[in-house]
């Protein structure tokens, strides 16, 4: 069989192109949403950790920041997919997609936490003790001060745990979802020719994340322009 | 305006300020010198509470401080200008920004009050065009006129200075002395820890000379360099002189 026909038989017959297009659809809501919470919840847990490490308040959620670093960055992902559909939601009746948007949004945290937090220690104290001389609270010179400055440091760190995101969505079909890599991975069970599927599946992949990873070295490049000023 | 009564400060197990009694007056210029880890600077951090004293009793116009809880020292705080030695700019705001944001995100003044009194400030420390400068454009002695001016901005009554030209080069000392001399002459209250004898000679109404946490002598700054008893401070201004 030629190139053609093969091409013809995986992706035009029976519109099967469309299992791709779906596909990709649903990765990208999976890691569009995940982020977001990814995000809520790093900025959540480093401010709590910072906070504690630097004035030795909020030892409490401190405690419990720690704990869910340490469970969700020293299990794998796909057990923690896994635990959230079959165990936490087991006798719920909720939609995949929203399992899965959790489950790689609470992982994700824990990465966002620990790049954010370094962010945070990484800006001097002595922009803490100023703003605390003039007046300001902890929370204003967190606000208007000292995190403008730790975003900006972390931002490309930031843009590349959304890249990593979007290929961690690729376990999903553990849970049934039907993502990209499902979505080859369901021509191919239908014309049992694995090498044309697969191959689309990895390029797609690739321009995606080629894609943002330009756009992260647009921002980066915006955001050294300022330093040098 | 200031009365220190008993103050100490141990870091873990070192002790770091034993028993520090000092009184500072409206409209004086307290200048404490010292050899380096003789506590000075931790003295003036003491007195802002930057640094919260083991025991002893601090208080501003007659309120207590010492025991204020985090948000009862704000306002304190609101009421002392501080200068480091690092200047502290923030960096990612422009100068104009540095020297409203604390006025105006604490409501005490609205944005176009608190622009109008940073021109006026950038006036008086001599860089009226460097409104929309960032810090990172400005040389160390701007950086350092510019955190006076930034301190100004919330109207202290007093201002605290930790070695403000320790961190510059030579060159650009003079400007950020001239600066805080025009300061004092303006009456301002002020507590300046340093090593500028000349500074502490020209423009100080006391010196004390601090060493191993411990105020040691104190005196107008014409006796203290003309004739000091302490054999410490004889020794110091042996080196230093």
């Amino acid at each position: 069989m030629g190139f053609s026909d093969s091409f013809r038989q995986n992706f035009i017959e029976d519109d099967r192109w469309k299992y791709l297009v779906n596909g990709l659809k649903t990765t990208l809501i999976i890691t569009l949403f995940a982020v977001l919470l990814g995000m809520v919840l790093g900025f959540l847990v480093a401010i709590i950790r910072s906070t504690y490490l630097r004035t030795k308040k909020l030892l409490i959620p401190d405690l419990i920041c720690r704990l869910y670093l340490t469970v969700i960055r020293g299990t794998p992902v796909v057990v923690q997919l896994l635990i959230i559909y079959f165990v936490i939601f087991g006798s719920v009746d909720v939609s995949k997609t929203f399992v899965a948007i959790i489950a790689f949004g609470i992982n994700s945290g824990a990465y966002v936490a620990e790049i954010v937090r370094g962010g945070i220690m990484s800006i001097d104290v002595g922009q803490l003790e100023a703003g605390r001389s003039l007046g300001l609270n902890y929370r204003q010179t967190m606000m208007y001060i000292i995190m403008p400055q730790a975003i900006k440091n972390v931002l490309p760190a930031l843009c590349n745990e959304c890249i990593v995101l979007l290929k961690e969505t690729s376990v999903a079909g553990y849970i049934a979802i039907e993502d990209l890599t499902r979505g080859g991975d369901i021509i191919r069970s239908i014309t049992f020719a694995p090498f044309l599927p697969l191959l689309a599946v990895a390029l797609i992949y690739l321009v995606v994340v080629i894609l943002l990873t330009k756009l992260v070295g647009i921002l980066e490049r915006r955001l050294s322009a300022n330093d040098r000023r | 305006m200031i009365d220190v009564k008993g103050l100490t400060k141990k870091f873990n197990r070192t002790v770091v300020l034993r028993n520090i009694d000092a009184h500072i007056e409206k409209g004086e210029k307290v200048v404490i010198i010292g050899p380096s880890g003789s506590g000075k600077s931790t003295f003036l951090r003491c007195l802002n509470l930057m640094e919260r004293p083991t025991s002893g009793s601090i208080r501003f116009d007659g309120q207590e401080i010492t025991g204020l809880r985090e948000r009862e020292i704000d306002p304190i705080r609101q009421r002392m200008g501080m200068v480091f030695q690092h200047f502290n700019l923030f960096p990612h705001l422009t100068i104009q920004r540095n020297i409203t944001l604390a006025p105006v995100k604490l409501g005490l003044m609205t944005q176009e009050a608190a622009d109008k009194k940073a021109k006026e400030l950038l006036e008086r420390v001599g860089l009226p065009d460097k409104a929309k400068a960032y810090p990172a454009q400005l040389s160390g002695g701007q950086k350092q006129r510019i955190a006076i001016a930034r301190a100004l901005a919330m109207n202290p009554e007093v201002m605290l200075f930790d070695e403000p030209t320790s961190a510059l080069d030579p060159e650009m000392v003079g400007e950020v002395l001239s600066l805080m001399k025009q300061l004092a002459d303006d009456g301002m209250t002020m507590v300046v820890v340093t090593h500028e004898m000349g500074f502490a000679k020209e423009v100080a109404s006391r010196v004390l000379f601090m060493a191993d946490g411990q105020i040691l002598e104190e005196n107008a700054p014409r006796q203290f360099f003309g004739n000091p008893k302490n054999p410490r401070l004889r020794e110091f201004l042996s080196k230093v002189l």
